[in-house]
């Protein structure tokens, strides 16, 4: 049983410089104070908050290693000694690859790293092309319990928050930097009515603590729509940031609300996770058979 | 044929255009925004919505008539000025180009049209000079999709603000915005010559293509799809056609490409890079 029980979340809805770590590490550390100014226990930044999104030929030259002796990672490691923080970042790792990564940072240490498992390579997108692809997802304890974290197309698939769920997340943190699109008459952007859809049935499926950090700002044409937006276990909007500006918005999460719901609504408890395997077996036994 | 609904979110649209006009402007170190004002609709919202982006005293609107142009045109430009009350600049082109067209007595209503866009770009790039500001670019979706454009003349600018809004969706936009009704209500013209229209010269109605391009760019319907969806197959096939045949006018020209890194294919960064 964990001890803290009122988690502040902070959601650093970022606008980076396009290629420049540096400056958007002092936009990190400026953000980082404001967040421990409100109270915040943990900042979440979105998806390649130290480098910017649309990095095309510059991933190589953003990339890191998530270090003490990295300068860049020696001062967030530094700030995690009085916060909880996870950012966003390009890393290579000792071959050489390049992933779209998230680090969990805590106590001045990092606590685990997540390489993007999804890399939307289709439309606007061609993260394929520069990236290499995740291949495992855990969740990780925390001093707020355990955790699992995710990068935008990871939960545009239903199995990356269901793997997490199963390895023991109650708390979700989903980082993205989605592109504005499909401008239509309605109240909002058909990416950000298909996110914000998207991260609240979590919160229901899952009867889990679901947070998004999107980011903001423009590059060229593209447009980032922030939004970011924590939700409880019963898949109430505990808080949203405004649309398109940057800034600081702090959620706070009452962890007993998971016992209160999945005291009414067992469906963790409920899940045939031997049925889900041995069906998963089957249908996949048989596509290989199919394909032979 | 179905109901097509192109309508959009104004003030949405408003939103995001005239922050991309701020951050596109603003990142490499500008405060100011250079536009041609025609007196037609496009180059008037575009006006109207960098204005709301920088604040009017940061927008020059730069008027350049023809000895032909109609009267009419520079009166509604002036109109869009004094609501907005950007700071304005009117330089005629007739002594620039009038020198080139009487070479040739023979000369087309297109080579003439043309020379007097391109004369129009190096004025506006000109004044981007003097008033240390970007050219904000004016073209839309329809016009872009179907090259009804010239080359390094109206299309030439640093930022498009509205060149994802479709013809019949600037003119929602610029309602909103408060653009004057008369820029509103008449008909589309590039005005190179007396009672040109754009429908006039297109052949088609910018109601019927818009929604026509919505389907075969937006919604990837194939032609036949389009045709089964009650359009007049011709006219499918002429607008297909003509959304082909002016790429050229869509993408930067091709370099040959010889070593390991060529600009264009393998030497890939946004113009933001570093901002």
């Amino acid at each position: 049983m964990i001890e803290i029980m009122k988690l502040r979340i902070a959601l650093a809805q970022i606008n980076p410089h396009l290629g420049d770590v540096p400056r958007n590490l002092q936009k990190h550390l400026s953000l980082i104070e404001t967040a421990k100014s409100q109270g915040a226990d943990l900042v979440v930044f979105p998806e390649l908050s130290l480098t910017g999104y649309v990095l095309q030929d510059l991933v190589s030259t953003v990339a890191l290693a998530p270090q003490k002796e990295d300068a860049i990672f020696g001062q967030l490691l530094e700030a995690s000694q009085s916060i909880d923080l996870a950012v966003g970042f390009v890393e290579e790792d000792s071959r050489h690859r390049f992933f779209i990564a998230a680090a969990y940072l805590s106590g001045g240490e990092v606590v685990h790293i997540h390489h993007k498992l999804y890399l939307p390579t289709y439309g606007l997108f061609d993260e394929g092309r520069f990236f290499a692809w995740g291949d495992s997802i855990s969740a990780f304890d925390t001093r707020f319990g355990r955790v699992g974290m995710l990068i935008c197309e990871d939960f545009w698939h239903a199995s990356p928050p269901y793997l997490l769920w199963l390895d023991g997340a109650d708390l979700f943190l989903f980082m993205s930097a989605s592109p504005g699109r499909g401008l239509s008459a309605a109240l909002k952007l058909e990416s950000a009515r298909w996110v914000e859809q998207l991260v609240q049935a979590y919160a229901n499926l899952f009867t889990a603590f679901v947070v998004h950090a999107n980011r903001v700002g423009y590059e060229d044409g593209l447009h980032f729509w922030g939004g970011s937006a924590a939700f409880d276990p019963d898949g109430v909007l505990l808080a949203q940031a405004p649309y398109f500006d940057e800034g600081v918005t702090v959620a706070e999460l009452d962890l007993h609300q998971l016992h209160r719901t999945r005291a009414r609504l067992p469906l963790l408890r409920d899940e045939r996770t031997a049925l889900v395997q041995r069906e998963l077996d089957r249908i996949l036994k048989r596509a290989s058979q199919a394909n032979r | 044929m179905a109901k097509i609904d192109l309508s959009i979110n104004t003030e949405l649209a408003r939103t995001i255009l005239s922050g991309f006009i701020r951050s596109e402007i603003q990142r490499v170190g500008y405060h100011h925004a250079v536009i041609g004002l025609s007196g037609g609709l496009d180059s008037a919202l575009s006006c109207f919505l960098a204005a709301e982006a920088l604040g009017p005293e940061n927008v020059l609107a730069v008027c350049m008539p023809y000895r032909s142009s109609s009267p009419e045109s520079l009166a509604h430009a002036q109109l869009v000025i004094e609501a907005l009350g950007v700071q304005s600049v009117t330089i005629p082109i007739t002594e620039m180009v009038d020198p080139l067209i009487g070479r040739d007595p023979q000369m087309s209503a297109v080579r003439r049209g043309n020379i007097m866009a391109r004369a129009r770009m190096i004025v506006l790039y000109d004044q981007s000079e003097v008033f240390k500001g970007l050219v904000v670019g004016t073209g839309n979706k329809t016009e872009i999709l179907l090259g009804y454009t010239t080359l390094y003349g109206d299309s030439a600018c640093a930022l498009n603000p509205i060149g994802d809004l479709y013809k019949t969706q600037v003119r929602q936009l610029a309602r909103a915005m408060g653009v004057p009704q008369p820029i509103l209500t008449k008909a589309p013209t590039a005005d190179l010559w007396q009672g040109q229209t754009d429908e006039g010269e297109l052949g088609f109605t910018y109601a019927e293509v818009d929604q026509l391009l919505y389907l075969l760019v937006d919604q990837r319907y194939s032609p036949q799809d389009c045709v089964e969806a009650g359009f007049a197959a011709d006219f499918v096939q002429k607008v297909v056609e003509r959304v082909r045949r002016n790429h050229f006018k869509r993408v930067l020209p091709p370099i040959a490409k010889l070593t390991n890194r060529t600009v264009g294919y393998d030497f890939l960064y946004l113009r933001d890079w570093g901002t």
